[in-house]
């Protein structure tokens, strides 16, 4: 099978189970967006695909080979990591020659129009970097490098407004030319929404949503209305939330509502998917 | 463009292309701009897109030309103009009626400031 493909895994940090036998797949060609609250396990699932961490149990395959210590599975993934690689004097520039060196597939003259278009001075040192131009340099290797499976552990860390809305269009420009399969975890929801075509919700190590992203958000509705309307409504209906407001009352649902079958007195609207999110990741 | 949470992307994206054939912006046999322009543009996935412009596919308001890309079909803009007459009552009478009643404003008297904003 073409995609990565994760079955039973398992991981330990002393007592504490931060993967509880999470199964999951990542085919070929889709935008993931891998969503959790802090802590939830997104990082832990990412390292181990790439080998930084080994996992107590379980299997990781990457085209159907295992992809624990197998150089050629490994050559195929590379993960943008919330941290540096790269030794800590080391100039960018010198960083983008180096990782030429290790990966056949990367595209010099694009990593160079990239760092451009984003102002990265090529001549700084990564350790003297920002937050945000360190997010940045990340990227923009994550981008060059041409492998199968991008991995983005929060890409846009540290990012302002402009820079963000210029690493979403540069992806799908690099998408809609040669696609690959790209994985992003994150915490700003409504901004990659639109972008992800899959979402894989992570809660406390295990994976409660894995659906394309526009079937979630069809099933996801509000209904509004006086307590006592919308109280004989939701009778018997599995709820996500509730919200009130004195006598005025809000149930948030998964279910497809035909909203010409709604009592008077009843509105309905729609969810977006960081409203979906927190209520299936609240406590 | 933002994008509202009451209708999928797709039918969002098609409709902006209605509204750019309606406006002129793209005269009858003329180009689109392509799926991976409309992902980058709008920010969203590409299969997103491509799903937005086979709704006008389908409704025979743009064709492709192999190799070149979506064209504007003749008499597109016509065919959107009678759609959403059609679709009038439903996505915007409508409405107005269920608010006008919790107001309670009688059929008169929203008749009269239609007529009053016709007439500036």
């Amino acid at each position: 099978m073409k995609g990565i493909e994760i079955r039973n895994l398992v991981k330990f940090y002393g007592d504490v189970q931060a993967l509880k036998s999470v199964s999951v797949s990542f085919s070929e060609n889709k935008i993931y967006g891998l969503l959790g609250r802090n802590g939830a396990g997104k990082t832990t699932l990412l390292n181990s695909i790439t080998g930084r961490i080994f996992p107590d149990s379980g299997k990781i395959l990457i085209d159907g080979e295992p992809a624990i210590e197998n150089d050629n599975a490994q050559s195929k993934v590379f993960m943008m990591g919330e941290k540096n690689f790269y030794p800590d004097g080391m100039k960018v520039k010198d960083a983008i020659k180096w990782t030429e060196e290790f990966y056949p597939g990367f595209d010099r003259g694009y990593c160079i129009d990239l760092a451009e278009k984003f102002g990265l001075n090529q001549n700084k040192k990564i350790k003297n970097l920002s937050t945000g131009y360190g997010s940045i340099f990340r990227l923009i290797l994550t981008l060059s490098v041409n492998a199968h499976f991008l991995l983005f552990d929060e890409p846009v860390l540290g990012l302002d407004a402009n820079h963000r809305d210029m690493f979403y269009r540069s992806l799908l420009e690099k998408y809609s030319e040669q696609p690959f399969t790209a994985v992003i975890s994150t915490h700003l929801i409504e901004e990659v929404a639109a972008v992800i075509e899959e979402v894989v919700i992570i809660k406390k190590g295990e994976i409660i949503r894995n659906q394309a992203t526009e079937d979630l958000l069809t099933k996801g509705c509000s209904l509004s209305g006086s307590a006592a309307a919308i109280d004989s409504f939701i009778a018997g209906k599995t709820l996500l939330g509730v919200d009130s407001l004195g006598g005025f009352k809000t149930a948030y649902l998964l279910e497809e509502i035909d909203p010409t079958n709604l009592p008077s007195g009843i509105e309905m609207g729609k969810m977006d998917l960081q409203k979906l999110f927190i209520y299936l990741t609240n406590e | 463009m933002d994008f509202q949470e009451e209708k999928p992307i797709f039918v969002q994206i098609a409709e902006y292309v209605e509204d750019g054939i309606l406006s002129g912006a793209y005269p009858e046999d003329s180009q689109i701009p392509s799926t991976t322009e409309i992902s980058v543009w709008h920010k969203i996935n590409p299969a997103t897109a491509l799903k937005g412009i086979n709704i006008l596919v389908d409704e025979g308001v743009i064709y492709k030309k192999r190799g070149l890309g979506m064209f504007v079909n003749i008499g597109a803009a016509e065919s959107i103009r009678s759609k959403r007459r059609r679709q009038f009552y439903e996505n915007y009478i409508n409405k107005v009626i269920i608010e006008a009643k919790k107001l309670g404003l009688s059929s008169e008297e929203v008749t009269s400031m239609i007529e009053r904003g016709y007439g500036r």
